[in-house]
């Protein structure tokens, strides 16, 4: 049997979704957004005077949980984000 | 005296460190499959290089929750010898056994090269053979091996002589052309304030032959061998 949440197609239900953010902390160096930085400046956009990179994790919630801030914030600082030197926003839809 | 080596899956050092205690030490060695929860009464548990989990994530993100590491954290904190390599110093960064983080190499580009790298403490169970300022030719091998922490924790690190290795030219001398990765103050290899649990980037499981190039590697192992002995005993 398929499993839906391997193929990613949308389960039919009232899920809500969650989107963290990551980065890493002001003042930590991050050597891809520097680089990136400079293929900018070289390919003339010039205006764009620093770049700072993360990624982002979707999370789908099952409808009704409850607690459900807590809970995102534990996974946040246990897992996604390493605390020392990242730092996370949570948005919710 | 028994070694136990952890195998998480993407581990490829194991092996290495395997061979390097039983073959080339003659200790007795144990694999420890990262699904068990039992460290079958191991003296000394040693996390390997590779890219534990596929390295998903963060380096050592994912292996820190394995039913064994919950098992190796137990025993670190009750003063067993914990030591990870590459990989496994990522492990224990993650798991907060050494504080710290290991990131991306400051020039974004693998390393894999011998490096030099300066013993700065000796009073520790993995350099105790060694002098201060030795200097022992050890391979490197990472992506994210650029040791990072914030200003007051580095000099936590410095006033308590818990930088066990620093990274150097063949002299000795500290430079940032000796570092491979951008590491603050050259760092390679950190214990905690216990000393029981030792991180370090470079692989001295690899450097225990001649034929490997350097047998400094040895000058751990030995460390750690005569750190485990008991004392008066014959055998």
């Amino acid at each position: 049997m398929e499993d839906e949440r391997l193929t990613g197609k949308m389960i039919m239900s009232n899920n809500k979704k969650a989107i963290v953010y990551v980065r890493l902390k002001e003042g930590v160096l991050d050597p891809q957004g520097v680089t990136i930085h400079k293929a900018l400046s070289q390919m003339g956009y010039n205006e764009f005077v620093s770049v700072r990179t993360g990624r982002f994790f979707e999370l789908e919630v099952e409808a009704g949980s409850t607690n459900i801030d807590k809970r995102l914030h534990e996974v946040c600082s246990k897992l996604l984000a390493n605390p020392v030197i990242e730092s996370y926003t949570v948005e919710k839809l | 005296m028994k070694f136990g080596i952890v195998t998480f899956p993407g581990s490829n050092c194991d092996y290495d460190a395997y061979a390097a205690v039983k073959h080339v030490m003659g200790e007795e060695v144990e694999f420890l499959w990262h699904k068990s929860a039992d460290l079958l009464g191991c003296d000394i548990v040693i996390l390997p290089g590779g890219f534990s989990y596929g390295d998903y994530l963060r380096g050592g993100a994912i292996a820190k929750f394995s039913p064994i590491m919950e098992q190796v954290i137990k025993f670190a904190n009750s003063g067993g010898m914990v030591m990870g390599i590459c990989n496994g110093f990522q492990i224990l960064t993650e798991c907060g056994l050494l504080p710290g983080a290991l990131m991306r190499n400051s020039h974004l580009r693998f390393s894999c090269k011998f490096i030099y790298l300066r013993v700065e403490n000796n009073n520790s169970p993995y350099t105790c053979n060694c002098n201060v300022g030795d200097v022992l030719k050890i391979p490197v091998a990472h992506g994210e091996g650029n040791y990072y922490h914030f200003g007051s924790e580095i000099d936590r690190l410095e006033k308590n002589n818990l930088v066990i290795f620093r990274y150097c030219d063949k002299d000795g001398n500290i430079s940032s052309e000796s570092n491979p990765n951008g590491s603050i103050n050259n760092i390679g290899g950190i214990c905690n304030k216990e000393g029981n649990v030792l991180g370090m980037m470079p692989h001295p499981e690899r450097v225990v032959e001649d034929i490997l190039g350097s047998t400094d590697g040895l000058k751990i192992f030995e460390s750690i061998k005569a750190s485990l002995k008991p004392a008066n005993t014959l055998s």
